[in-house]
């Protein structure tokens, strides 16, 4: 029986749509975070010294203390803009779908 | 029975504070810290009191494993903070901003950046497709003895690995904190573990952590903003003032001699972060929640929270270079720049003893014992559920056990694996147990996360390709560890390694995905094309939630 309710859930186009959309933001926002932070692994890597020099003449800030506190506090803001969109929008259309599936099974 | 049990316990836990004075007076290695004791006390009358009330809830099978599946989003976001951040994280990185400046920040960079892998990539197929164990979802469709046991194996090797650093470090910690002997302390970790978990299942825990990472959170606070105000809240002061008496001196602020090459810097970045996404204890903690929003809800909470204090850390590290390493007070005869009074690993503690004196010192100490307590409960809890829902309810009995025999089973591997524990702990007291975490990161991020994210995403997985990429996963990444450095050389004692890197992350991951990848590919039994046909199904209740497990009433 719930075999047939996730074909109903499959062949319906909102949720190709859904699947797209959330896939889309979700691989897009992954793709942000991975390529700093192993952008950032290289540069500790390969380039050390970079990360040790001020960011302005003369202040105590280094740019690797910046970049840090920058990719804490970014990486954070993402996860909060990741969960506001699927916990609204993303699960409305879910629901959406279900209810369907459960309509046409009437 | 259980209420006697309780009584009894809290009449061993005076009489071990009684023991601990006289052990004291025997070595002398420390002196007893009454305040630290007291208030541990405290929270083990106040967990004791809540894993009273946790019994009386805790009847099924769910209320086991997952507290009925009916924890918030912000419970479970303190809870995943609380099981995350274990005293390694406070003293250890605390100790490595003092020693290495810029290096510790690093490190903790790598913790945290698997959390927003983790929210986009896995958190709602998890809540989705799981219900007590992460061999739910690799199991889903798959063949659920050789599948589960495989799973199962793995869950229980990071479990021991982790377990065994845990234990080890508790012991030192409380020798050192509480002047406990050794092998008391490593009996009271393990029996108030084994207290909780058989009696609390997942409600306790969860409250265990809960009330950790609060304490956590506020010491840390606390300690941070007392410090910090020496220098006028300015971090610039504290930076010039830092590497003007550090001795690497503005090096201080370079990445320095912990990732000198290159390979080590990224297999130890990989093992980090897919290693968190492999941890047992932490996925098992996504099943708690009622639906895929909370499970959301979350990682937001604990990202946040586990942000925020690593910042609290490297402020707290920093601070110490100058409030600890300048104080001969601190120093071992005195003299400043010499060995630190009980190890490296103490500057959290004598920091807090500087900016706030033995009251928040004892309680920095308290909070310290209870982060392994807590620690242990979830490590212990995901251990039992791997025998008893995996093992026994699905491989052995094949879904045909009651829910009563169930829990029994899960009880008795509790009890068992605080043995194993206790036992674990005093063996290795004298090794030399650095390696055990990253090794434990390894094995979950070669042997679990390749499977488990395989399993949600590629619809190609078989049964085949799992059981290779998970078994080759677990052996190459503990055989990288083994003929590395830190074992082969510093434990072994022999001359060279044979593997020339201590991180195995960046060669046994590829290793468990390759192996996956062709034993699928040329699986091409009738049972296999079954299987990624099930992948359909599987993929729909991923994506809407649809027939996931919800919450129980109660």
């Amino acid at each position: 029986m719930s075999s047939a309710m996730y074909e109903r859930m499959r062949a319906n186009p909102k949720f190709q749509d859904l699947v797209a959309r959330r896939g889309r933001f979700a691989w897009t926002l992954a793709f942000i975070v991975l390529a700093m932070f192993y952008g950032f692994v290289m540069v500790v890597a390969f380039n050390p010294t970079a990360l040790g020099q001020p960011v302005a003449e003369g202040s105590r800030w280094t740019v690797g203390v910046a970049v840090e506190l920058f990719m804490f506090i970014f990486f954070w803001g993402l996860t909060a803009l990741y969960v506001k969109r699927a916990n609204t929008e993303f699960d409305a259309l879910t629901q959406e779908i279900v209810k369907e599936a459960w309509k046409d099974q009437k | 029975m259980m209420r006697k049990t309780l009584t009894a316990l809290a009449f061993s836990a005076f009489s071990v504070a009684a023991m601990a004075a006289d052990a004291v007076a025997q070595t002398e290695k420390q002196a007893t810290n009454w305040h630290a004791i007291i208030m541990f006390c405290i929270f083990v009358t106040m967990t004791m009191g809540i894993t009273y009330w946790a019994a009386s809830r805790t009847k099924s099978t769910a209320d086991f494993y997952t507290a009925g599946g009916g924890i918030t989003g912000f419970q479970n976001g303190l809870a995943i903070a609380g099981d995350y951040m274990s005293a390694a994280t406070l003293l250890g990185l605390t100790a490595m901003v003092y020693t290495q400046g810029y290096d510790g920040y690093i490190y903790m960079l790598c913790f945290f950046a698997g959390w927003p892998i983790i929210l986009f990539l896995m958190a709602e197929r998890l809540r989705n497709l799981g219900k007590f164990t992460f061999s739910d979802i690799t199991a889903y469709r798959l063949d659920q003895g050789k599948v589960r046991t495989m799973a199962a194996i793995s869950s229980l090797t990071v479990v021991c690995f982790y377990l065994i650093a845990q234990m080890v470090g508790a012991g030192q910690l409380i020798k050192l904190l509480f002047g406990l002997e050794y092998n008391v302390a490593i009996f009271a970790v393990g029996i108030l573990m084994m207290v909780y978990v058989t009696f609390g299942g997942m409600v306790a825990t969860t409250w265990v952590q809960i009330i950790k990472a609060c304490m956590l959170l506020s010491g840390g606070t606390l300690v941070m903003v007392l410090a910090m105000s020496q220098f006028n809240f300015s971090f610039t002061t504290l930076l010039e003032k830092a590497t003007s008496v550090h001795k690497l001196g503005d090096k201080l602020m370079y990445p320095g001699s912990l990732l000198k090459d290159p390979v080590t810097a990224i297999s130890l970045g990989l093992g980090l972060m897919f290693g968190t996404a492999g941890l047992p204890h932490i996925l098992m903690r996504f099943f708690t929640v009622t639906d895929a929003k909370e499970a959301r809800k979350s990682v937001l909470y604990a990202s946040g929270f586990v942000a925020y204090f690593f910042n609290v850390i490297f402020l707290m590290g920093l601070c110490g270079i100058l409030i600890v390493g300048q104080n001969p007070e601190f120093f071992e005869g005195g003299v400043v720049g010499g060995k630190l009074i009980g190890g490296g690993n103490m500057v959290a503690m004598h920091l807090s003893k500087a900016v706030g004196g033995n009251m928040l010192l004892g309680f920095l100490a308290a909070v310290a014992f209870a982060t392994i307590l807590a620690v242990v409960s979830g490590l212990a809890l995901a251990g039992a559920s791997a025998i008893s829902h995996d093992i026994y309810a699905r491989v052995i009995k094949k879904g045909t056990a009651s829910e009563a025999a169930e829990i029994r089973v899960s009880k008795i591997a509790t009890i068992c694996l605080g043995f194993v524990a206790i036992i674990l702990g005093i063996l290795f007291e004298k090794q030399n147990i650095a390696f055990m975490v990253g090794l434990a990161f390894g094995v979950a991020a070669a042997a679990n996360f390749p499977v488990l994210i395989l399993s949600m995403y590629w619809r190609g997985l078989t049964t085949r390709g799992a059981l290779f990429g998970g078994y080759g996963g677990l052996i190459s990444a503990v055989l990288f560890v083994l003929f590395s450095k830190s074992v082969w050389v510093d434990v072994l004692g022999n001359p060279a390694p044979l593997f020339p890197y201590t991180q195995p992350a960046l060669f046994a991951m590829p290793i468990a995905f390759l192996l996956a990848y062709i034993f699928s590919k040329t699986d091409s039994s009738v049972r296999a094309s079954k299987e990624i046909e099930g992948f359909e199904d599987q993929y729909v209740r991923a994506q809407t939630g649809y027939g996931a497990s919800s919450a129980s009433n109660h």
